[in-house]
């Protein structure tokens, strides 16, 4: 597996730009293919970030195009410091964060937990653990194994899909821009604290409680239980 | 009293933490953001609980799940749109 990664390279022509100076320079140069390629790659994931933010699909849209013009505009000045998805998507999330304002539900809801998520118990199931006697804390019907294929046969059903979609779309909007860039596209956490402005610790609070929400949610479709949200 | 007994010692062979607080706990085991002491209790309870392995497991697939969750394509139109842009940012 590892030596057929080694020779892609050579063999597409797209690869040479998985080298980010490459691919800036070739950008900074006016390569099209180059761009091609930049969007090709970013296309889905932007409009997913885009999403998180903003109340309406046309918004989003929006927000992705103003944000390859912002790429574009700030070309001469990119420097390298951070790869080039977390610098795409700090603009995205500049110009998203214009767009959402104003409304109520895309604001941070400060409840006081400096989550900003306005979700301090809702992701937790209690009803789940014993509530006092010796056993407190301990579940009252374990939860059950799982299978391997699980993501795939889920994923294979559209409809399962688009349960796991509107999931997520239900989450309050900072848990919903965190678990999107950490879990759907796989930014790190030090990039995603970086492209949020969130601290690690917040982060992982944010994430913790998106997670679980999902895992309900998936585990009530497994079980063809209605969706508790 | 037999019961408490009973629940006491669970309770220390689990590694001296519930499993409601081991839920509690998962996204931190899972990016390493545990103390030394915590990983460790959290470890030997997950050994003696088989519905905290599970859950475990499913918080993964969960993750595994939403790693392999398709993203929209881009529409033709709007790559040639973006295309065509790019040729007037080139020339400007």
């Amino acid at each position: 597996m590892k030596e057929e990664e080694q020779h892609q390279p050579t063999a597409s022509p797209e690869s040479k730009w998985n080298d980010e100076q490459v691919l800036v320079e070739a950008l900074r140069q006016g390569d099209e293919a180059a761009f091609g390629f930049l969007i090709d790659t970013y296309y889905g994931s932007l409009l997913r970030l885009a999403m998180a933010y903003v109340p309406s699909r046309a918004v989003a849209d929006e927000v992705v195009q103003e944000t390859w013009m912002g790429v574009l505009e700030s070309l001469p000045r990119f420097e390298g410091r951070s790869s080039v998805k977390t610098w795409m998507f700090r603009i995205l999330t500049n110009r998203a964060k214009t767009r959402g304002k104003g409304e109520s539900r895309y604001e941070s809801l400060d409840t006081g937990n400096g989550y900003g998520d306005g979700d301090d118990e809702g992701w937790r199931e209690p009803e789940r653990f014993q509530s006092s006697g010796a056993l407190a804390g301990h579940w009252i019907t374990l939860p059950s194994m799982w299978d391997e294929e699980t993501p795939e046969r889920l994923l294979l059903s559209k409809e399962s899909r688009m349960l796991i979609e509107q999931a997520i779309d239900a989450l309050p909007p900072v848990q919903r821009q965190v678990i999107t860039l950490r879990d759907l596209d796989g930014v790190d956490s030090k990039e995603v604290c970086n492209i949020l402005d969130v601290t690690e610790t917040n982060q992982r609070v944010l994430l913790h409680r998106a997670r679980s929400r999902v895992r309900k949610m998936i585990e009530s479709q497994l079980y063809n239980t209605k969706a508790e949200r | 009293m037999a019961n408490d007994l009973k629940g006491q010692v669970m309770h220390l062979m689990a590694g001296n933490i519930s499993c409601q607080e081991l839920a509690d706990l998962i996204t931190e085991y899972l990016e390493g953001s545990l103390t030394f002491s915590e990983r460790i209790r959290f470890q030997i309870h997950l050994g003696f609980c088989v519905g905290c392995r599970n859950y475990l497991n499913q918080m993964k697939t969960t993750i595994r799940t939403l790693g392999k969750l398709p993203s929209e394509p881009m529409p033709t139109e709007v790559r040639e749109e973006l295309l065509k842009r790019f040729r007037t940012w080139k020339k400007g």
